[in-house]
């Protein structure tokens, strides 16, 4: 199997027969390049899914107040919604069994001014557990802490470009005073977010502090809170409906009215697009083993055409002294040394490929960092290598068992 | 060298069978040179198939230099191809993408001579046919009466014991044919033992001992005066 001979053999017939060599080398290699490319960009698709949800905690629902559609016990239909403290005081009494974490969220926008420097940005007014919730990651100084929402102070935190679009590059925010909506307050933190830029363009203040400036009032936006996993999925969908039954009976409003109250279950909404995920990845699946099948077909006949090319030439052969089993080896080898080398190329090939898309397509068809690993690209290539070897053995058995006479007969 | 009692061949083709060989009987010895003739469908080819262990027949014995050939497999029939017997063909059988050496050298390979023994063989084969300029040709580049050289000096390469050759001069004109002919007897001169099938007269003239098959019998078995293709050749 490994004498020299028997290779110098080989490597004349590969080098004589160059359309043959080509064909099935050809074959393996683009089977081989498509399927490393498609696995890939699949990967790809999955990466950016991965990163879009996985940015925020998930346990995490958001409720957003709205206005009634159809009018209930007197009120007319068209009233809008307002959550106010007392709401969060009462989910946290009422549901403390599901409940982690509460917050309010008031947000608004304003222009904030350092110096020369001035640009408008979204306000987020919050209480301490909003950074968790947000994965928000501090790179110096500290976030809305307890104290600041007893004491209402003026502190905030800011997002990482906006201490770059106020303060530049060399000074630093921290401990420095910013006019935001004409209110003086002091940088206390900021942070860096993975989210992308709009996340890095926020600040954060206490909403004590928010609701004290505007008026004294206590209307709060929306609020988020995320709920105890311990309850798993089916817990939180039974929190989900029994939160919303509680503000509507609470709030004044037909149980059926979809417009009143919104709430956003991160929950339900990452099982639907890991659904979506597992849906898509399963048709690349599909497209590789369709490309795999499609390759092992064209390498089967072409091993079938090689075959039938060489029967007389095998005839000689065997009228020179060949046996059966040098005339099986003689053919296989060649085609396993074909397509391991092709098939080892269309992977090189395939894999340059997906490295150089690198996150090229990111924007526009979400194909982030696709790759493969490298165990199924191979499993692949032994897949073609061993179809091929299968291809061949049959027909180059058979030629080899057939009497030298039949072969070498002319047409 | 040769012994072969009472041989049947028949082809099958569907329903039908052609018996093609009648019960055959015949006994060639060591250094003969034997032209075998007939007319065309007389079984000349069958017979020759079957001693160079190419067909297999239907029944009787065939015994090849004292080893009885019988229900083979092809493994050891390969074996004692490479062995027993060199073959020469009417259309020459060359590989074509092999040179005229590496063809020469193809039977030394399986023998599992090593290659410099092989190139060094095959070399000398090839200048005995008078080929030693030609050897790094392809068989496209060269004559018929080359290729046939060729495909004679790969036959004997192997240094066979009985040498078989269907129609050699075939697909030759008559002046190629006779030096090919010059050529066989120089190598049956040397001791080898030498069938020939054909239907040219002149040919058969060449050798030592004429075999008629007819419908598949032998119907004369003669010697004869050789006649030495030398003299026909300058
Ligand atoms: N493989 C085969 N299948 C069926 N019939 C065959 C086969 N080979 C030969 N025959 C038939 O057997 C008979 C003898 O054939 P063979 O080739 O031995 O004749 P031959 O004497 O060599 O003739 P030629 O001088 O034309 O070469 C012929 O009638 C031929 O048609
Ligand atoms: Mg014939």
């Amino acid at each position: 199997m490994f004498s020299r001979d028997r290779w110098q053999e080989i490597f004349q017939t590969i080098s004589k027969n160059k359309l043959r060599t080509f064909l099935s080398g050809f074959t393996v290699a683009l089977g081989i390049f498509i399927f490393t490319v498609l696995y890939g960009m699949g990967n790809g698709l999955k990466n950016s899914f991965n990163e879009f949800f996985m940015g925020d905690a998930t346990n995490t629902f958001s409720i957003y107040p709205g206005r009634t559609s159809e009018p209930y016990k007197g009120f007319k239909s068209g009233r809008t919604i307002e959550f106010r403290n007392d709401d969060i005081e009462d989910i946290k009494k009422d549901f403390a069994f599901y409940l982690d974490e509460i917050t309010p969220v008031i947000s608004f926008s304003a222009t904030a001014k350092y110096k020369g420097e001035s640009n408008s940005y979204t306000i987020n007014a919050v209480a301490p557990p909003y950074q968790d919730m947000q994965k928000t990651i501090l790179m110096k100084g500290r976030y809305i802490n307890v104290k600041d929402l007893e004491k209402r102070s003026k502190n905030i935190v800011i997002g990482r470009l906006v201490e770059l679009d106020l303060f530049g590059k060399s000074e630093n925010a921290l401990g420095k005073f910013l006019d935001v909506g004409g209110i003086i307050y002091r940088v206390v933190g900021v942070f860096q977010d993975d989210d992308g830029d709009n996340e890095e363009r926020i600040i954060y203040m206490p909403y004590t502090t928010r609701q004290m400036l505007d008026q004294g009032t206590d209307k709060i936006g929306q609020i988020t809170l995320t709920y105890n996993t311990n309850i798993g999925y089916a817990g939180a969908m039974a929190f989900d409906l029994s939160l919303q039954k509680y503000l509507k009976s609470k709030h004044n409003i037909a149980p059926d009215d979809q417009n009143a109250i919104y709430l956003r279950n991160m929950a339900d909404i990452v099982q639907r697009n890991m659904m979506f995920a597992n849906i898509l990845q399963l048709v690349v699946v599909f497209v590789g083993i369709g490309t795999l099948i499609a390759g092992v077909i064209g390498i089967s006949n072409i091993m079938v055409f090689v075959v039938k090319e060489r029967t007389k030439e095998l005839g000689v052969r065997k009228a020179l002294g060949a046996t059966p089993a040098s005339v099986i080896g003689l053919v296989l080898q060649e085609s396993i040394f074909i397509t391991t080398i092709a098939g080892y190329g269309g992977l090189v090939l395939g894999v340059g490929v997906l490295s150089a898309m690198g996150d090229r397509f990111k924007e526009d068809y979400f194909i982030s960092n696709p790759g493969v690993g490298l165990g199924i690209v191979i499993t692949a290539t032994l897949v073609l290598v061993f179809f091929g070897v299968l291809a061949g053995y049959v027909p180059a058995k058979k030629a080899a068992n057939v009497k030298p006479i039949v072969a070498l007969r002319d047409e | 060298m040769i012994e072969i009692k009472d041989l049947h061949k028949s082809y099958r083709m569907g329903a039908n069978s052609l018996h093609v060989l009648k019960g055959l009987n015949l006994s060639i010895k060591e250094g003969e040179l034997v032209a075998i003739m007939g007319s065309s469908g007389s079984g000349k080819s069958t017979l020759l198939n079957i001693l160079g262990m190419l067909d297999e027949a239907d029944s009787g014995d065939y015994i090849l230099d004292g080893v009885p050939i019988k229900n083979l497999n092809e493994t050891k029939a390969a074996k004692y191809r490479n062995k027993f017997l060199g073959f020469i063909f009417q259309s020459f059988n060359l590989i074509n993408y092999k040179t005229a050496i590496e063809n020469v050298a193809l039977p030394l390979y399986y023998q599992r001579v090593n290659r410099n023994e092989r190139q060094e063989k095959s070399m000398r084969y090839l200048e005995k046919v008078g080929l030693k300029n030609w050897a790094h040709h392809l068989p496209s580049e060269l004559s018929g009466g080359q290729k046939q050289r060729v495909a004679i000096a790969r036959a004997m390469a192997a240094e066979p014991k009985v040498l078989l050759a269907d129609e050699l001069t075939g697909a030759l004109d008559s002046k190629t044919s006779y030096e090919i002919m010059d050529l066989v007897q120089q190598i049956n001169d040397e001791g080898k033992t030498i069938l020939i099938v054909t239907h040219e007269p002149d040919i058969a003239q060449m050798c030592k001992r004429i075999i008629h098959l007819k419908d598949g019998v032998i119907v004369e078995d003669s010697l004869v005066e050789q006649v030495r293709a030398a003299s026909y050749v300058q």
